[in-house]
């Protein structure tokens, strides 16, 4: 059984069609790459599979079940963790407390433990807040765990939201842009850090990436969309060459003289 | 000095006061304001879980507050008195000081779910939307009391210092001064027990970013109904005390004035801030009797400065002018209140030696 199955994907804004027909299969472990140029659709693809948006049509198939309609959370915990474009940490507490937040869907306890500090609440926080400290630890945050996301360089943000993501156990991890705004030493981490979490944990990732030398420097398949088509997908070899591509991110030749 | 210094210390403060009322040492006076001061630290560390911790704009929290009054005060009257409109009474009077709680928590659960018409819109509607949907709530429920002519319409609800009396004819000691205390400590300690637990500290996450905490897996519809039915629910309750304290409620008295109190209280104690709720409830409670005195002393040195003309007696309206005065200067001075979003403890780190929530 595949992993995520996603066919005749298709979603309208009013008149504007943002993706139109879009599959794709993952049969687990992959590393895929998602580009096209600005407005191609890519992060639609996210939000659609994230659950933000419900489709005009098609299916998104995760792990046998059908998934679309589903409420965000709903479809995190099922196995699916994302990180954003733009960081969306909750910056006024701490790294560690966003990372124990990130285990909400899986709290194992209720308001009334929470109120009159039962057994069970006890032992749950414990095992959220050992558990959160294995990420921090991992992912080489420990130091900054106290500090507030708002406070800690950008790549270190970077780093703290995929932490984030990560916490949650999913199989598959969707990275939208993980490298915007990150400096050329901060790419080079970051490029080691998702090519050591593929192969430290049994997790499929598909990523968004403008920056071209860390879609062919990760990806094993790249897909490639404009205006919410497919018009291309292949190794980055193949990509890097093909001339729809070239053409959507360069443009036509001119060939009127 | 060990952290159960500071639980402790407020039992022991409880009974100080409870005894006090006892032999009477503090006149009635002074134990109605000291339970005014109770029941509005219910109010506004209540309300400040939606507009603090959330980040909502909730202004219709007196409407909760009158679901619960009315609610508590029927099911005690009908159950405990012989009433016209309600019959004759089906339990002995000896039951109140067991049931009269429990009544109390039926009115918080009542209002808890009349709390469901603010915390069902809150789903898809935010900011300035969901305050107008907050007074709209407001304005339902005190449109409904006041057409229920059974309940006394625009007239009013009385008869509960019966109820209040046949606790004291039953055991002699103060039970409104008990049962105050015992609700207000239980709703300040539930709270930061909620608010310091990863279940409630969702509500935090969802103020700071709702798309993100939507996606890091907390149901953020669930949490804003936990929020706003707890706000609501506790402000029930402090409305069954307030209906109980006073013997006597009307409608009107749980208006946006009222609503508009709650809001000055947790702004004037800093947004998201349980222990700047607390002491701001205390602020609020004791300026407002303070104004009691201090407008007749400000009435006779403007009179004997010759400012105000012979005819003209500043009266006791003006309060009504000066608690929003307070709003706008504190708005314009300090905009976050006085503890901002900080508890006493952070700004005072040896407290924390002395209590422990966990």
């Amino acid at each position: 059984m595949p992993l995520l199955q996603i066919s005749g994907l298709t979603q309208h804004f009013g008149g504007l069609c943002a993706l139109s027909d879009f599959s794709i299969t993952f049969e687990g472990r992959e590393l895929m790459g998602l580009i096209g140029p600005n407005g191609a659709g890519k992060t639609t693809v996210f939000n659609l599979v994230s659950g933000f948006y419900t489709p005009s049509a098609g299916e998104i198939i995760f792990k046998g079940e059908r998934i679309n309609g589903l409420r965000p959370h709903a479809i995190t915990l099922r196995g699916i963790a994302r990180t954003f474009q733009n960081i969306r940490l909750w910056h006024d507490m701490t790294v560690l407390e966003n990372i124990q937040l990130a285990q909400h869907g899986t709290l194992g306890y209720g308001l009334w433990d929470a109120f009159a500090r039962t057994g069970r609440y006890r032992r749950r926080e414990a095992a959220i807040t050992a558990w959160s400290w294995e990420v921090l630890e991992a992912l080489n945050l420990r130091e900054v765990a106290h500090e507030r996301p708002r406070n800690l360089p950008y790549g270190v943000q970077r780093r703290v939201e995929i932490a984030r993501a990560l916490s949650t156990r999913p199989s598959l991890l969707l990275l939208d842009e993980p490298a915007a705004g990150l400096s050329s030493a901060d790419v080079r981490h970051l490029i080691e850090l998702i090519r050591w979490i593929h192969t430290e944990f049994p997790i499929t990732i598909w990523m968004i990436e403008h920056q071209m030398d860390v879609v062919m420097n990760l990806c094993s398949w790249i897909k490639v969309i404009d205006f919410g088509v497919t018009i291309a997908e292949g190794t980055p070899k193949q990509i890097q060459s093909h001339p729809d591509v070239i053409k959507a991110y360069l443009g036509d030749e001119v060939l009127a003289c | 000095m060990s952290r159960a210094t500071a639980p402790l210390l407020t039992i022991l403060g409880l009974t100080t006061v409870i005894l006090l009322a006892q032999w009477e040492v503090i006149d009635s006076y002074v134990q109605t304001v000291l339970m005014f001061i109770g029941v509005n630290i219910i109010l506004s560390t209540s309300l400040n879980i939606v507009n603090g911790a959330m980040g909502e704009f909730a202004c219709g929290h007196a409407g909760f507050m009158a679901v619960g009054a009315y609610v508590s005060s029927i099911l005690n009257i009908m159950l405990f008195t012989n009433d016209k409109n309600f019959g004759w009474e089906l339990l002995p009077p000896e039951m109140t000081i067991v049931l009269f709680p429990i009544t109390l928590l039926i009115g918080g659960i009542a209002a808890a779910i009349a709390g469901l018409l603010v915390a069902i819109p809150s789903f898809k509607t935010r900011d300035d939307y969901l305050a107008i949907i907050t007074i709209a709530a407001n304005y339902i429920i005190i449109s409904t009391l006041i057409n229920i002519e059974s309940i006394g319409g625009p007239r009013g609800f009385m008869g509960m210092k019966k109820i209040v009396f046949a606790m004291q004819d039953t055991l002699n000691i103060p039970w409104m001064i008990l049962w105050v205390g015992v609700f207000t400590t239980l709703t300040v300690a539930a709270i930061r027990r909620l608010m310091s637990s990863t279940l409630g500290k969702a509500i935090i996450a969802i103020k700071q970013d709702e798309v993100a905490a939507e996606i890091m897996s907390i149901n953020t519809n669930r949490m804003k109904l936990v929020a706003f039915m707890f706000s609501s629910g506790l402000a029930g309750i402090a409305g069954g005390l307030f209906a109980h304290i006073l013997g006597y409620i009307n409608p009107n008295s749980f208006g946006i004035l009222k609503s508009t109190e709650c809001l000055v209280m947790v702004y004037l104690g800093g947004m998201g801030s349980l222990s700047g709720a607390v002491l701001s409830a205390f602020i609020f409670t004791l300026l407002l009797e303070a104004l009691r005195f201090l407008i007749p002393a400000i009435d006779t040195v403007l009179h004997w400065v010759h400012l105000l003309p012979a005819g003209y007696e500043l009266s006791q309206v003006w309060k009504w002018v000066l608690i929003p005065l307070l709003l706008i200067l504190l708005m314009q001075f300090r905009p976050e209140g006085i503890m901002g979003n900080r508890e006493l403890s952070d700004v005072f780190p040896r407290l924390k030696r002395y209590f422990s929530f966990s």
